[in-house]
């Protein structure tokens, strides 16, 4: 069956609590993976606070769904990019992100953690490369 | 589908397809007397991907969609069991959705 692929960025600008996008963006990468097409999903702003480790929201009486992120790579999600600036403006390192494991079942190659932290301009050739953006 | 299953004398919610209401709602019998209305008798097979569905949720906080499911399956209990074929004949109205019900779960993210 020949169907066009195309290329699908998710991109999380927001907070992971207090507005509803940052699971609902995750639910649709979720649901979307199940269709084949070459998807990314970009953090940048304040939604690099969504792969933050150690997230706790008993005070506020919501699911904490971080650990959610871990399964990207089994949902066959192979790119996750982090944006530097943006985890830097918020004293934030690569070491406060959760690392998302891949596992190639074909190859059987793993990769421990396969979320890439890029710099501005690479985020905006990936964005023009993109055929479609949702942008939560 | 009613919208509450009784189990142990309990009157338990459930939604328009049959999943739980409420995750905390869950125990042991629940799945059995799901089964049952599914003419289905539980085997310490079926009582390993339940356990298993559990234990992923507690993990990541999601209900698998069918090829997750079967590829998590495959990691942890190894070829034999992680592959559709299996979990099908153990669950035929589809792994995840049928599976993750007795579980007490959600409906699967990303099964369409």
């Amino acid at each position: 069956m020949a169907e066009v692929v195309k290329k699908f960025m998710y991109l999380n600008r927001k907070a992971p609590y207090g507005t509803i996008y940052a699971w609902e963006s995750l639910e649709v990468v979720l649901i979307g993976a199940a269709f084949d097409q070459d998807v990314c999903v970009m953090f940048i702003d304040d939604g690099v606070y969504q792969l933050t480790k150690g997230q706790d929201t008993k005070g506020i009486g919501m699911k904490n769904f971080s650990p959610t992120y871990r399964t990207l790579g089994d949902y066959d999600v192979r790119r996750i990019y982090v944006d530097r600036d943006s985890l830097e403006a918020r004293g934030l390192t690569p070491d406060d992100l959760i690392a998302v494991p891949f596992e190639d079942m074909e190859t059987g190659e793993e990769i421990d953690n396969i979320v890439e932290i890029i710099d501005s301009e690479r985020a905006g050739a990936l964005m023009n490369q993109s055929d479609v953006i949702f942008s939560f | 589908m009613a919208d509450t299953i009784e189990v142990n004398g309990k009157q338990l919610a459930v939604d328009e397809e049959g999943y739980l209401a409420n995750l905390n709602d869950w125990e042991p019998e629940v799945a059995n007397v799901m089964a049952k209305q599914d003419n289905l008798e539980l085997t310490p097979e079926h009582w390993e991907i339940i356990n298993f569905l559990r234990e992923y949720y507690e993990e990541y906080q999601i209900a698998p969609a069918v090829r997750v499911l079967t590829k998590a399956v495959g990691k942890k209990l190894g070829p034999d069991k992680g592959n559709s074929k299996y979990l099908y004949t153990l669950f035929p109205y589809g792994p995840a959705k049928q599976a993750c019900r007795y579980a007490g779960l959600p409906k699967p993210t990303g099964c369409v």
